[in-house]
């Protein structure tokens, strides 16, 4: 899924400053489950806009809130079409995706992005995210035991850990495991661990190629 | 035929030296110079650094045509961190043009770690592929397949690291990187003879000439700070106790006096063709060094 947390509230308000009559959007996907731009969310960030108005701020501005089911599909959008007539700017808090096609649909509305979307990944503990996979359109999972050495990795390299692991750790952070060791240690257990010795050619990076389209029948 | 100089000597026996420099932060080449000068006859070739830990610096390039001006034999260390293939082959077809024809093959250290935290970091190939790139333009072509006016042939050189743990992924990658075309290898610094002694049982199977790298220390708090911050590198905790609570002038002495001990452990065991002395900053000890390890 994809994961993404909330932008500071004063950068928030900072946008808000232009518009009169403000929806806070909210989306029941991804964002949701990673406690960012949920239904609850929504009523906390509309809270606090209330509290910055006690204090002088957004003075007389209005909000409304809603919470869609996805914002990346037009066909939920369509429920708050009668709403977006009655705002100047939508306060988004959908991934970035969302924020695109809510944008598209609502040509005529100012579309706010709320949160910062960071990457595609899942829930190791309660509260604790993590990235697992990039996208890179070449998924090399097989040879790696599960574990994606693209994004796992600091640096994404292929062909083995770098000269920077030390105890099973990684220079860019001796909390943060080495990926590779990872794909190490799980190919052990797997009985497959020589599948290492095979060199892996340089990536593809034409599969990368922004903006990426792709039909599926 | 060999490539290089560099090779001539390896291929002769002799125990082979090499040590470290580490271009300027900014274009004023003079200090540069003068440590050029008081080592390159003193040493088999001069490794110059590229960017090391990430921080950016006068290039690599640039100070090995200097060393390659003044008569000595350099190294060329090129990492993947900060230039994608394109950049990377046009540096080696430069390289060869002047002349530079020992590059060492790397992957770099993570931008995370230097002075520019905020730069894009590249990794569009990584050393192995670094490796087997040289041999495609060897080979007469780019890594597109196009036709190269002209040759180029390189000395190619990796790393390893004999103090890893777990060492069998870093030993995957060293036969990776031998398959290659990697014919030398110059290792992590080294504290531990014995690991280096494991590793060389292992390594002498293949056909390649191996350097061991020597990091001097010069402080109990710079060993304290490598083991902490500089990747790949342990000191063990009796050479830190070594060096505890000397003063400045006895520390020195002392990081001179470990890295001769090891030298002449490796020596005299003959484990392996020759020390690689970083001495990181601080190049103008490395002859006191070569001269208490009896080189």
């Amino acid at each position: 899924m994809i994961v993404a947390t909330r932008k500071p509230i004063e950068e928030i308000i900072g946008f808000l400053a232009p518009y009169d009559s403000i929806l806070i959007l909210g989306c029941g996907t991804c964002v949701t489950v990673c406690n960012s731009g949920g239904e609850r969310e929504v009523a906390l960030i509309h809270s606090a806009l209330r509290v910055a108005q006690t204090k002088g701020l957004l003075d007389g501005k209005r909000f409304h809130e809603y919470t869609v089911k996805r914002q990346c599909d037009n066909e939920f959008l369509e429920a708050i079409k009668g709403k977006s007539y009655e705002v100047d700017a939508i306060l988004t808090l959908a991934c970035g995706v969302g924020v695109q096609v809510l944008a598209e649909f609502f040509p005529h509305v100012v579309c706010i992005p709320g949160l910062n979307t960071l990457f595609m990944g899942s829930s190791s503990k309660l509260g604790i995210w993590d990235e697992r996979c990039a996208g890179c359109g070449d998924c090399r999972l097989y040879e790696t035991g599960g574990i994606c050495p693209i994004t796992r990795c600091a640096k994404g390299i292929l062909n083995g850990p770098c000269g920077g692991s030390k105890d099973g750790k990684c220079e860019v952070d001796r909390e943060m495991d080495c990926g590779w060791i990872m794909i190490y240690e799980r190919l052990l257990k797997l009985g497959r661990v020589q599948t290492l010795r095979t060199y892996v050619p340089p990536r593809e990076y034409s599969l990368k190629k922004k903006p990426k389209r792709v039909m599926i029948a | 035929m060999a490539i290089s100089l560099f090779e001539e000597k390896l291929n002769s026996k002799k125990f082979v030296v090499t040590a470290e420099v580490g271009p300027p932060k900014g274009s004023d080449l003079s200090h540069t110079k003068k440590i050029i000068e008081l080592l390159k006859d003193r040493v088999d070739a001069l490794n110059v650094t590229d960017h090391q830990s990430s921080v950016m610096r006068y290039p690599s390039l640039g100070v090995c045509l200097l060393i390659k001006e003044m008569g000595g034999e350099p190294i060329l260390q090129m990492t993947c961190r900060d230039r994608n293939r394109i950049a990377l082959q046009a540096d080696l077809l430069f390289a060869y043009s002047r002349g530079i024809k020992n590059v060492l093959c790397l992957t770099g250290d993570a931008v995370e770690i230097g002075d520019h935290k905020d730069a894009k970091p590249v990794f569009d190939l990584d050393s192995v592929q670094l490796i087997r790139t040289i041999k495609t333009l060897e080979s007469g072509y780019d890594l597109s397949g196009s036709k190269l006016s002209g040759k180029v042939e390189f000395f190619i050189g990796a790393s390893c690291n004999p103090e890893a743990d777990p060492i069998e992924p870093q030993l995957f990658k060293f036969e990776k990187k031998v398959e290659s075309g990697a014919r030398f290898f110059q290792t992590q610094g080294i504290y531990d003879v014995s690991s280096l002694r494991k590793f060389m049982q292992y390594a002498r199977q293949f056909p390649v000439k191996i350097l061991a790298g020597i990091i001097v220390l010069f402080s109990y708090k710079m060993a304290l700070y490598m083991n902490e911050n500089v990747p790949g590198i342990r000191v063990p905790s009796e050479v830190l106790e070594e060096l505890r609570g000397l003063d400045r002038q006895a520390a020195e002495k002392k990081g001179i006096e470990i890295a001769s001990r090891t030298i002449r452990k490796i020596k005299e065991e003959n484990l392996c063709q020759g020390i690689h002395i970083m001495a990181i900053g601080r190049e103008h000890i490395i002859p006191e060094v070569l001269e208490a390890s009896g080189l």
